[in-house]
């Protein structure tokens, strides 16, 4: 051994080996990767691109204005007939009066010769009969279904208490469709008769030209003449109980319901995560303090406090829009995004590969920049996209309890609110906020899963 | 959402998983199920167990019993305290005063059997038969009683203004006099002596008025401070009982044996099962058969249509009306700009079109149809010219506000309104009404009850969607309404010659001077535009086709069930 | 153990104190008060009334009292119910609540079990397709709209059969409760269905199902034995929050279905700005939800030996 000499010689660094491994990818390359392999999350993500373009772009593409009301198209469903014929301006009917005969005595007699005067329009429609012997007054009915053979006479539309009155213009809430009127007389101390007369009126609709010009149907009064037929404003969804455009007032009222579930859990998650890494980079005591804090905050009932606090900033501001609810989700909602970032701050601070960094002289900011931003992120994209149903649900249920934005800025919630009154006879009006709602929460879901299975490894499931 | 189909997990031998485990693990799980619904079957009988409630169907006539649903448990059935709908219901099925009303809204005898008024004097003579629930006579002291603690200032009663007719109550309430100089003595235990501050023509219909019931003061004393807490913390005088009370869910009233009328009385209990405000639940009550009576909103007249029920109309009295603030930092101050308002103003279109439903009528007259003047309808005796809307008008009128008020284009102003889906509905109306006619912007501010009434009263709006019911049976309920002295007046709108025309219509007993007194108020509210009425309101409702005898009234108890029966 | 309890306890009623004192000052920030009323009424009677309700005193005052007398356990008098204890009412109308709550949560945990097992056995067939439709429905549509078809769904059932089935409103009866307390427990239903029908696939890879097979162990059993029972664990660790969500979530399902329960109560305090019942229903439920948090916590350590209390 000790004749031997060692002879050192610099060994020849091969720089042309064969690479084996593949390109390294960045944590969000990979994770997009793994976000494409995901069939579902990848159609929710382009049905939220598909939401956002609606809500920003919509209104440009159909451009009218959700608050304008149609008052002759109230509630009408999708598909509806809309052609109308145009008349004369209205003008007031000033009615019939005949002076009743003397009382014979006994059960008051149906009305006679009841008949609809003029043409019964979308206008009005009047009627007229000849007086009952001893009648107090008269009472007059309406119905959509033939009264026979139950005598179900339906509205009781009017009441008039004047014997010598023997005609009745109606203009509730005309439809173009076939009434039954029936007429029955009163006795002088109210009491109704039980012989009734019906008389049918068939209902056209009308516009006066000079209504056809204000809605923008057509650009000058002379374009068309008495008994030409105009075609009503075209609404693709139907209208809502004021004559409003749903597709319009869906469009904007994404805007109030979208804002709400992306814009308060963004909020949120930044005030968490502030407040999150304050606690967790302090450390000791202040984080003691801090997390308590949060603690206190978590235990609210949330539900209660949102209500609450939703009214103190109502009030306090006078303006019942988008503000207070915003401000209210907020306050409640930032200890659980805070709790969370100080749970991963705490975590990632131990983890080895930050020693090892920290062994190869990392400095804090590059650790912070390197490691820690990176690997809360994921997290923190998980719950904000979690966070955004909630949210929205939160929006529709104070709608519900009348807590919602004020009109008439329209919002997802408060149209099914609405809606849910009318489902039985127009149910397009709950079915299409309900459907949009329905998709919204279901593609932030689903986005979240997916999004959760590609950003961190560790809380992918079986799934 | 899982995503086994994409990846389904190499360790789990598919074929295993096929025939075999299927239908043997489908029995394991079905077991389970089978024991979980055993379990949940149990569980559910306890809870039902330590649940109360359970409610028979809308009528029944072998008991004689109907079920009916309420808008809500009564907050206070003390009647020295009560200022709610829904106390004054079951106070009036309970309770008797001096008079009521009849089926045909007639005043009668209740307690008193005879009564004289004069000028300033009233003398009530009682009924023998009349008695408490605990076979105690019913006194004139009671009344006695009952009227010293309405206008006791400690009591704080907020309806003791409707006493402020009897000799010195005001002067009591307000703490400058003992309650004891009240000037109305029981002579004997059945003659009551009442003294008024001035000539009150419609004193009879006051005292048939609930804050004006008896109170017997031994049982007041016994509860101590108790009193009306419970069924069994107040004493009724009335046709029915409250014979149990589980708060917040339901109460059932059965016939008092003891009411000097009971042969009056044709049902054995009345059962309000149900304590509700939604219109859904209250129909679908209807439709179920639970309940008796159900108010119709304009959403499911359909409904009701296609389901032939017999659809029955009255009006609750009430009107609804656009109140501006008159304070004088205010825009709506401006004369003009409220004329250009009111010029737009269309209301046939705001009821046919928006509200919807029948029994609800158009107006212009703070003065609702029913009231009655000298000899027949005041509306009819004193019509109110109504003119049709022009926009032309009405922008004449904006300009001349805006030139006056400096400005240089139409103004902003915030209408303050509930929180009730109907309240909103029409608030969105007017804003895009005021907007297409006037180009005004209105912002909307919807309050929820209490915070409204807070912005009312310290007058933090331009206009303020506003209602008004009648307390009594005479135009005087409404006519007081603006004049400047009343805390009622949120808009403190202020006019010498609208408070002259009061005061005429509240000293004299003439009728045809007070009428036209009230007539004057009518014309000055309209031609000053202190207001611009939206509609009166009134509305449809469906009942149980074999319950009879329903009474619906704009003043006094309704619905009131004292005279129906099943047939 | 008992250290770790106190502790938590401790902290519970410190927790308490703050939702209290929160209620209070944002109670007290809102304008408009209880004693305002459709009619006006004179400034003299106003003070009269407020001083019923101590409300004329200094609000530093009204906080000590408050707190003193929330302490023995007194909410004081309801403003609205002039006649009722708020003690009262939250006992009677809490009783209600809790009760469609238990249901719920009964049915919830029932229903994801049983439909998430069956999801697991039958996967990406039939059954397993149609349940997990009704799970993305149960998870995404309001509860509200839920609630409002579920009662006209009884009406048209009951309609159709020509008796009442179950009542389409009210509380008291065995029928009353189910239909509410389904709705309610609906969506917690559609969670737990999905999180059972993973939880049983992950076990069904596990280690020691293999191991378990491979013995040669009766599908069945294994199914029992260790399938099931394992994939229960981690529902039921989720059941312990959703119990707090649904007892103090009920609002909806109260509303629509006329139930006399706390949650509606209290959104009728709120429209009325009844002082004394939000501040007690408040409180309570926040002290209810804070101990059950500690409950569900302390039961944790003596189930789970790997827990430790600190």
């Amino acid at each position: 051994m000790a004749e031997g000499t060692l002879s050192w010689e610099r060994v020849q660094v091969e720089r042309e080996v064969e690479t084996v491994s593949r390109p390294s990818l960045s944590y969000w390359q990979d994770a997009w990767i793994r976000l494409k392999a995901n069939r579902r999350a990848l159609i929710s993500l382009y049905l939220v691109i598909a939401l956002v373009a609606f809500t920003l772009l919509g209104p440009f593409v159909w451009t009218v204005d959700p608050a304008a009301q149609d008052l002759d198209q109230i509630s009408v469903p999708p598909g509806a007939d809309r052609t109308a014929t145009v008349v004369g301006d209205y003008s007031p009917w000033r009615g019939v009066t005949a002076t009743a005969t003397a009382d014979d005595g006994g059960e008051l007699a149906a009305p006679v010769s009841v008949s609809v005067v003029d043409q019964p329009t979308t206008n009005s429609v009047r009627l007229r009969w000849d007086p009952v012997p001893g009648a107090g007054g008269y009472r007059v009915y309406r119905n959509r279904y033939d009264p026979e053979p139950d005598g179900a006479l339906g509205l009781p539309i009017a009441e008039i208490l004047n014997p010598v009155n023997v005609s009745f213009e109606d203009r509730l809430d005309l439809k173009a469709e076939t009434y039954f009127y029936s007429v029955v007389a009163l006795d002088g101390r109210g009491r109704e008769s039980p012989n009734y007369t019906t008389a049918t009126a068939g209902v056209t609709r009308v516009i006066t030209a000079a209504e056809a010009v204000e809605k923008g149907l057509i650009d000058n009064e002379s374009d068309v003449q008495l008994g030409d037929t105009v075609e009503m404003a075209f609404h693709p969804l139907g209208t809502d109980y004021l004559g409003r455009d749903m597709l319009a007032r869906l469009m904007h009222g994404a805007r109030v319901s979208l804002f709400i579930g992306i814009v308060a859990p963004f909020f949120f998650v930044i005030i968490g995560i502030l407040y999150g890494s304050a606690a967790g980079f302090m450390g000791g005591r202040a984080d003691q303090v801090l997390m308590r804090f949060a603690d206190f905050v978590v235990a609210l009932p949330f539900l209660l406090f949102m209500i609450l606090l939703r009214i103190l900033f109502n009030v306090e501001s006078g303006d019942s829009g988008i503000g207070p609810m915003l401000v209210a989700m907020v306050l409640l909602s930032w200890p659980a995004a805070a709790r969370l970032v100080r749970g991963q701050i705490l975590q990632i601070r131990e983890e080895g590969y930050i020693g090892a960094s920290r062994l190869l002289g990392a400095k804090t900011n590059y650790l912070i920049l390197r490691h820690m931003i990176p690997n809360t992120m994921g997290v923190i994209l998980v719950t904000l996209t979690f966070a955004v149903p909630s949210a929205i649900f939160t929006e529709a249920f104070l709608s519900f309890i009348g807590m919602g934005v004020a009109p008439p800025t329209p919002s997802w919630g408060s149209m099914c609110n609405e809606g849910l009154k009318t489902m039985l006879t127009t149910p397009h009006e709950l079915i299409a906020p309900a459907a949009f709602i329905s998709i919204t929460v279901l593609a932030f879901n689903l986005l979240g899963d997916g999004l959760r299975d590609a950003l961190d490894a560790r809380m992918r499931a079986t799934e | 959402m899982s995503d086994i189909a994409e990846a389904p997990s190499p360790n789990v031998p598919d074929g295993a998983a096929g025939t075999g485990l299927d239908v043997r693990s489908l029995g394991q799980i079905l077991y389970l199920g089978g024991i979980g619904v055993v379990a949940l079957g149990v569980l559910l009988w306890l809870l039902a167990q330590w649940n109360e409630g359970g409610a028979g169907e809308a009528v029944d006539a072998a008991t004689g019993t109907i079920t009916l649903s309420l808008g809500g448990e009564p907050p206070q059935l003390d009647s020295t305290r009560g200022t709610d709908a829904v106390s004054f219901n079951i106070l009036g099925h309970t309770m008797e005063g001096l008079l009521r009303y009849d089926a045909e809204n007639r005043l009668v005898g209740g307690v008193a059997e005879r009564w004289e008024i004069g000028d300033t004097t009233a003398t009530f003579h009682l009924r023998r038969e009349a008695r408490w629930s605990n076979g105690e006579p019913i006194t004139a002291h009671d009344f006695v009683f009952s009227w010293r603690k309405v206008l006791d200032p400690v009591n704080a009663s907020e309806y003791a203004f409707i006493l402020y007719v009897l000799k010195n109550a005001e002067a009591i309430n307000n703490g400058e006099m003992p309650v004891e100089s009240l000037e109305v003595f029981a002579v004997d235990d059945r003659t009551l002596q009442v003294h008024l501050e001035q000539p009150v023509p419609y004193f009879d219909k006051l005292v048939a008025f609930a804050t004006y019931n008896p109170i017997s003061e031994a049982f007041y004393e016994s509860r101590q401070g108790r009193y009306a807490a419970d069924a069994e913390d107040l004493l009724y005088n009335g046709p029915f009982t409250i014979a149990s009370w589980v708060h917040g869910a339901s109460i059932r009233l059965e016939k008092n044996p003891l009411y000097w009328d009971a042969d009056r009385i044709r049902l054995n209990a009345i059962d309000y099962a149900y304590f509700t405000t939604d219109p859904n639940a209250i129909i679908n009550l209807f439709k179920d058969g639970k309940t008796a009576l159900a108010g119709l909103v304009a959403e499911n007249l359909d409904d009701a249509l296609q389901r032939r029920w017999k659809i029955k109309r009255f009006s609750d009295g009430a009107v609804f009306f656009m109140e501006f603030n008159h304070r004088p930092e205010r825009l709506t101050r401006n004369y003009h700009l409220r004329k250009a308002i009111q010029a737009v103003n269309d209301s046939p279109e705001l009821v046919y079109k928006v509200i919807k439903l029948p029994g609800n009528l158009p107006a212009a007259s703070l003065f609702p149809v029913w009231l009655k003047g000298v000899d027949g309808y005041f509306r009819q005796e004193y019509p109110l010219a109504d003119p049709a809307p022009d926009d032309e008008l009405g922008r004449r009128h904006l300009a001349t506000a805006m030139e006056e008020l400096g400005l240089s284009e139409p103004p902003t102003l915030v209408m303050l309104i509930g929180d009730s889906p109907t309240a909103k509905k029409q608030a969105e109306y007017y804003q895009n009404l005021y907007k297409q006619k006037l180009g005004i912007d209105i912002k909307i501010d919807a309050q929820i009850f209490k915070q409204r009434l807070a912005k009312m009263t310290a007058g933090d709006f331009d206009i303020v969607a506003a209602g008004w019911g009648p307390d009594y049976d005479d135009p005087m309920t409404f006519a007081d309404l603006f004049a400047s002295w009343n805390e009622n007046n949120r808009g403190r709108f202020d006019d010498p010659e609208l408070d002259d025309a009061v005061d005429v219509a509240r000293s004299s007993s003439d009728p045809k001077t007070r009428m036209d007194a009230m007539a004057r108020v009518q014309q000055i509210l309209f031609d000053e535009a202190a207001i611009v009425v939206s509609y009166e309101r009134g509305s449809v409702y469906v009942s149980h086709p074999r319950l009879k005898g329903i009474v619906r009234r704009a003043v006094g108890t309704d619905p009131d069930y004292t005279g129906a029966w099943i047939e | 153990m008992l250290l770790y309890t106190v502790k938590r306890l401790i902290q519970g009623i410190v927790t308490v104190w703050f939702i209290a004192t929160a209620t209070f000052f944002a109670m007290h920030g809102v304008p408009g008060d209880p004693l305002m009323n459709d009619k006006a009424v004179k400034p003299e009677i106003r003070a009269n009334l407020e001083a019923r309700y101590g409300l004329d005193k200094p609000i530093h005052m009204q906080y000590w009292i408050y707190l003193k007398n929330m302490a023995s356990g007194d909410f004081g008098i309801s403003f609205t119910q002039q006649n009722r204890e708020v003690n009262d009412i939250i006992r009677e109308h809490f009783k209600v609540s809790a009760t469609l709550g238990i249901l719920a949560i009964v049915f919830a945990a029932l229903g994801g079990i049983l439909w998430g097992a069956l999801t697991a056995l039958y996967r990406n067939r039939a059954p397993d397709i149609v349940i997990m439709f009704l799970v993305i429905l149960g998870i995404s549509v309001p509860g509200f709209v839920f609630a409002a078809l579920g009662q006209l769904s009884v009406v048209e059932i009951n309609d159709w059969l020509g008796f009442t089935l179950f009542p389409v409103a009210g509380w008291g009866t065995v029928q009353h409760m189910i239909v509410p307390s389904m709705v309610l427990g609906l969506g917690t239903m559609a969670f737990l269905t999905r999180l059972m029908r993973s939880s049983m696939l992950e076990i069904a890879n596990s280690d020691f199902i293999r191991t378990a097979r491979s013995k040669g162990l009766p599908v069945t059993r294994i199914l029992r034995k260790h399938q099931l029972r394992n994939a229960i664990l981690p529902v039921i660790t989720v059941l312990g929050p959703s119990i707090a969500a649904i007892t103090t979530g009920g609002f909806v399902v109260e509303l629509v279905f006329a139930i006399p329960g706390l949650g509606r109560y209290f959104v009728q305090a709120v429209q009325q700005s009844d002082y004394t019942v939000i501040m007690g229903t408040t409180v309570f439920y926040g002290a209810f939800l804070v101990f059950m948090v500690i409950v569900v916590d302390v039961i944790y350590g003596f189930v789970d030996p790997r827990v430790r209390l600190e």
